[in-house]
């Protein structure tokens, strides 16, 4: 396991059951490997509680079929970079590497956002306050020019990606990043807040319309879940 | 300042017709909406760009570049897409009218089903948004075919390389029709392969393989 691709507070509170209680390690030969097996977390809401914004087929879709296979194909990249681990085995565990970044960041993104969204009935769309608010004011003037600024870099995803409000852990300054594919945010940013542009994420409800998808998924954005990362 | 500008190129054969491996709906949306956008925003890119160098704005210029790659590639590769498909039930989707390429890929391969099955691991391979492609590579009097996989809307334009054909791996190719089952779609896609444009890419040239993208300036 990538212990420090579990360790920003957001992740480890969705992913509480997956973290093992012992630290994950490969078992010596002939003994099975001792490891968390990440787990796809339960939606915090049905699956039609964001329409009209998203509909629940699309939701259905995305959290039981495209999430959940970059959970089993997580657990199963990471038991066999284990076993090149305790092999000894270098290039294989190279070679793993782009498929650990994929899937285990495919989990990590699909679980944040999640959480990052919210029907309207449980504050979903109700604009941030506090910190983090105070944040995007002094980054952008106001919440209107924030999402703007954001639905363009969404825009420009060339592909498939997601569209970031981060936090620089250097400055504590919030920003806008794009990132390609599955790429995670790890490293010198925070993830504050994400949106996935992968077409799977509205296609079914939007086609080719993606701006609609973009401006829309505003109404359904938890702002208070986004406040609790923020550091 | 006149740039050149790109046009819709009309599909080889009705919208329904490679039904029922690519839905009407699907080709509908995929050429008249996706591949529409990338000529417009290629179109405006090549006006931007000529205003650019009219001007000696070299900043601009190299700004420009990212949007006229991917939207070019956009273009090129979907124009290439509708010519490398056919209706399943035509002379031109058996491997019959391909003999030569036949011949060739069952002396890179082995046989048929191993490149296939090679084809497939590729595709499948893909992480994101992208393309796969058979490629001859001509080196001097040499030539060899491969399999190469093109992320986004990147193109297949290296020195020497000929696009045999292509396969659009964005989810916008299959979603509503596959879902997220996306083996089922690369298992259906062979059987509207266009194999005549095959065999004809592959005796041909770069120049015969693009000659579809001219632009009225
Ligand atoms: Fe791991
Ligand atoms: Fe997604
Ligand atoms: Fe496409």
């Amino acid at each position: 396991m990538n212990s420090t691709l579990l360790r920003t507070t957001a992740v480890r509170s969705a992913l509480r059951a997956a973290v093992p209680s012992t630290p994950a390690r490969a078992g010596i030969a002939g003994t099975t490997f001792v490891r968390g097996k990440a787990t796809l977390p339960d939606l915090p809401y049905d699956y039609g509680a964001l329409e009209p914004a998203i509909s629940g087929k699309i939701m259905e879709l995305h959290h039981k079929n495209h999430h959940n296979t970059y959970v089993t194909s997580f657990n199963n990249f990471s038991e066999q970079i284990a076993e090149a681990k305790q092999k000894n085995d270098i290039a294989a565990q190279i070679a793993l590497q782009p498929l650990i970044n994929f899937h285990g960041g495919g989990h990590i993104n699909h679980t944040l956002f999640w959480e990052n969204l919210a029907p309207t009935s449980q504050g979903g769309g109700e604009p941030p306050t506090g910190a983090l608010a105070s944040a995007i004011n002094d980054s952008y003037g106001s919440l209107d020019a924030f999402k703007e600024k954001f639905n363009t870099a969404l825009a420009g995803i060339q592909g498939s990606g997601w569209a970031w409000l981060v936090q620089d852990t250097q400055t504590g300054k919030v920003g806008i990043k794009t990132y390609a594919n599955q790429d995670p945010v790890v490293g010198q940013f925070r993830p504050i807040l994400g949106v996935d542009a992968w077409e799977h994420a509205y296609y079914l409800q939007y086609q080719n319309r993606k701006a609609e998808y973009f401006k829309a998924i505003w109404d359904v954005i938890n702002w208070k879940a986004a406040e609790k990362r923020l550091k | 300042m006149s740039a050149p500008s790109y046009s819709l190129p009309p599909l080889p054969y009705a919208y329904d017709a490679l039904e029922p491996h690519i839905s009407k709906q699907i080709m509908e949306l995929h050429h008249g909406k996706h591949h529409q956008t990338y000529i417009t925003n290629l179109n405006a890119a090549l006006k931007t760009q000529a205003e650019a160098v009219h001007t000696a704005d070299i900043t601009s210029q190299v700004g420009l570049q990212a949007a006229i790659k991917f939207n070019a590639g956009g273009h090129i590769n979907h124009s290439l897409f509708w010519q490398n498909m056919a209706p399943a039930s035509s002379a031109e989707a058996k491997t019959s009218a391909a003999p030569e390429l036949i011949k060739q890929i069952k002396a890179t391969w082995g046989d048929e089903q191993a490149f296939y099955d090679a084809f497939k691991t590729t595709l499948l391979g893909i992480q994101g948004s992208g393309w796969g492609w058979l490629v001859k590579v001509e080196t001097g009097k040499e030539q060899r075919l491969t399999i190469v996989t093109t992320k986004d809307q990147d193109p297949v334009v290296g020195k020497g390389e000929v696009p045999i054909f292509g396969i659009d791996m964005w989810e916008h190719a299959y979603y509503l029709q596959y879902l997220n089952g996306k083996p089922a779609y690369v298992e259906n896609i062979w059987k509207v392969i266009n194999w005549k444009t095959a065999e004809e890419r592959f005796l041909g040239t770069r120049a015969d393989a693009f000659k579809v993208l001219r632009a009225s300036i």
